[in-house]
């Protein structure tokens, strides 16, 4: 199966007053059709800037941005504005994290959907309404025509996912990029809106990257994981296979400081000790080894380069330690 | 929404009352000029002071002369009648209202076009030459006093001292009744005068708000909905960038209403602003109260119509 999206040596790097920022040094990646794609990562891990610079989102005058992002034959990084407005909302939509923020306070829901299907398809406003009311039921929401007459504030947070949710779904997007869908919801919500996420994509075959810093969330959805640290994918594999057999001791360091149930309540949480790294001036060698419990004296001079973790073996691994040394469980 | 209305126009009522209230007593706790003396001519004799004196009821203790005034002002809308002319405040007023308005409202649009176009342009354009230099061109506009601009246009273009004869110059207003065109012309040096300072101000209100809004969520929305970058910022951005210069605005012109001394002094337009200024220096009461009074109705049905507008630009906002 080809791939739908194939992201191949992204670089984003901005210039601002502290100095450059390298945002995203060097992924690669591929999202297969209706396959989900999983990018886990703390904040400053570049995630984001990495899918917002594939939607031609980061382009500015102070950007360089180099790479190629083939989706559909096309590149989307040469692509032109107008080419990437046509993609936008249409074949690619997003959903953000917050969605109080990400949607217009002052336009009522039935105004934004209404707008983000006349944008890409020549409809009248009435059936773009009378669209926009099936979108909001297909989201969950009852009383989908009155709902349309409201506005954000009149919604709770859930509801509002799930009208951000109905609002990229609203032209049968090919590939829905869902960045932190559920961080800024309560926990109940958080697994209903990824339910909701799973069905319409059951439901529509849309292929989906989900970007989070929550492993929980990926163990739910995705298909294939890519871990990134400082902007690089430091991990990659199936779903399954990442979280039987991780083999970055980043990886393995964000799996230990999940709170499990199976587990001593009294032996406390294995957090990864030291801070995200600075992206103007990162460390030397793997990013990861200021705080790598298993860091040896090559790790601070060698950049590891991201290699198969045994010969024939789809999962990826950017590490120096040997296959045997890495998966000793600690 | 209804009862919110009735509610701040009974505090406009009560703050009128305070308004005319405050004004009295000031004239009378101050010191300032007798009126008497004044209207009585270059060679006053006491009697004649005195019998003016009584004639315009200053005789009376000044509570008196508050009731007085308040019941003529209530019941017959009666603002009395110039200390120096006899001529009636309410007439005094309406004659010169027309010139006032004129010179507020061509300034105001002249400076909204100006000041939100700006604005715009410095906005989507952050940090390149064009938003520099109209940013800083703002900031003189800003410092720069009015009748000092004032007097530099008449030096530079009026017709009959400038460097550059090509319009009209001070003394020159015509009401628009009479000769449209005259009116425009005479008003086109003003209106520029008055706007710069608050173009000036409003571009730089208006690009501050706009750059911070472009930077929020829900404009990242926008684009990924696919919207051209026009629709974004016009559509989406200024929608909400424009909201807190609605509120300006409003007081703005309600404080124009009530007279631009400055610039009706500087070319001799004869607004209220240059009718209060003279009543003040006269020591003319009824003038000054109904200057005075007409003001701070203009300031506070501005306020009012600014807080009840905000709730359809913001439907966050809801008054009960």
């Amino acid at each position: 199966m080809s791939a739908l999206l194939a992201v191949q040596d992204l670089k984003v790097s901005f210039d601002t007053e502290d100095g450059v920022v390298h945002a995203v040094e060097g992924i690669s990646y591929e999202v297969k059709p209706g396959k989900t794609l999983g990018i886990v990562g703390e904040s400053g891990s570049g995630k984001t800037v990495g899918t917002l610079t594939i939607m031609g989102l980061t382009r500015a005058a102070n950007t360089q941005i180099s790479g190629k992002a083939i989706f559909d034959g096309e590149d989307l990084l040469s692509a032109t504005e107008q080419q990437m407005r046509a993609i936008r909302g249409d074949e690619i939509a997003m959903i953000f994290q917050d969605p109080l923020s990400s949607l217009h306070p002052f336009f009522t829901i039935g105004s934004q959907l209404v707008e983000a299907i006349q944008v890409h398809n020549k409809v009248s406003k009435a059936a773009a309404r009378t669209r926009s009311a099936e979108l909001l039921t297909m989201v969950g929401l009852s009383d989908a025509r009155d709902r349309l007459n409201r506005y954000p504030h009149e919604f709770s947070g859930g509801m509002r996912q799930r009208v951000m949710i109905a609002m990229a779904l609203a032209n049968e997007p090919r590939l829905l990029i869902a960045d932190e869908p559920t961080t800024a919801l309560d926990v109940t919500v958080q697994a209903q809106i990824l339910e909701l996420i799973a069905d319409l994509q059951a439901q529509t075959g849309t292929a989906m990257i989900i970007i989070t810093h929550d492993l929980g969330v990926v163990a739910e959805v995705a298909d294939e994981i890519a871990v990134m640290y400082a902007g690089r994918i430091v991990e990659q594999a199936s779903a399954t296979e990442l979280f039987a057999n991780p083999q970055h001791p980043y990886t393995q360091g964000l799996l230990a400081s999940i709170p499990r149930l199976d587990r001593d309540r009294t032996a406390g949480l294995d957090p990864i000790a030291g801070r995200p790294p600075s992206l103007i001036a990162p460390p030397s060698g793997c990013a990861f080894h200021p705080r790598c419990p298993r860091a040896f004296d090559r790790c601070s001079a060698d950049l590891p380069p991201l290699e198969r973790a045994a010969a024939g073996s789809e999962h990826l691994v950017a590490c120096l330690l040997s296959p045997e040394e890495r998966s000793v469980k600690r | 929404m209804i009862r919110y209305i009735l509610r701040r126009l009974l505090w406009v009522v009560f703050l009128l009352f305070a308004v005319s209230f405050i004004t009295f007593v000031i004239f009378y706790l101050l010191p300032s000029a007798d009126p008497a003396a004044l209207r009585a001519g270059r060679q006053p004799n006491p009697a004649l002071v005195a019998s003016i004196r009584h004639q315009l009821g200053l005789d009376q203790p000044w509570y008196v002369q508050y009731g007085r005034y308040m019941k003529n002002l209530i019941f017959h809308f009666d603002f009395g009648f110039s200390y120096q002319n006899g001529v009636p405040v309410r007439q005094l007023i309406f004659s010169r209202l027309p010139a006032s308005i004129s010179l507020a409202a061509g300034a105001a649009f002249l400076w909204l076009v100006v000041g939100i176009g700006v604005g715009i342009i410095a906005a989507v354009r952050p940090r390149t030459k064009l938003d520099r230099a109209s940013m800083g061109l703002a900031l003189v506009g800003i410092s720069a006093p009015v009748y000092w601009l004032g007097l530099v246009a008449l030096y530079l273009f009026s017709s009959d001292i400038g460097l550059i004869p090509i319009l009209p110059g001070a003394n020159s207003y015509v009401p628009l009744s009479d000769d449209p065109v005259a009116w425009f012309t005479s008003l086109i040096m003003p209106w520029c005068v008055l706007a710069v300072s608050f173009a000036a101000f409003y571009s730089r209100l208006l690009r501050g708000n706009l750059t911070e809004v472009l930077s929020e969520d829900y404009i990242r929305t926008a684009r990924a909905k696919g919207l051209s970058e026009r629709r974004v910022v016009f559509r989406h951005g200024l929608r909400s960038a424009i909201t807190p210069i609605v509120t300006i605005f409003g007081l703005d012109l309600g404080i124009l209403l009530g007279g631009a001394i400055l610039t009706e002094t500087v070319f001799n337009i004869p607004g209220i602003g240059r009718l209060s200024y003279s009543s003040i220096v006269r020591s003319d009461l009824p003038v000054i109260q109904g200057t005075v009074l007409l003001g701070a109705f203009f300031i506070v049905f501005a306020n009012l119509f600014v807080d009840i507008f905000y709730a359809f630009l913001d439907p966050r906002v809801r008054y009960e």
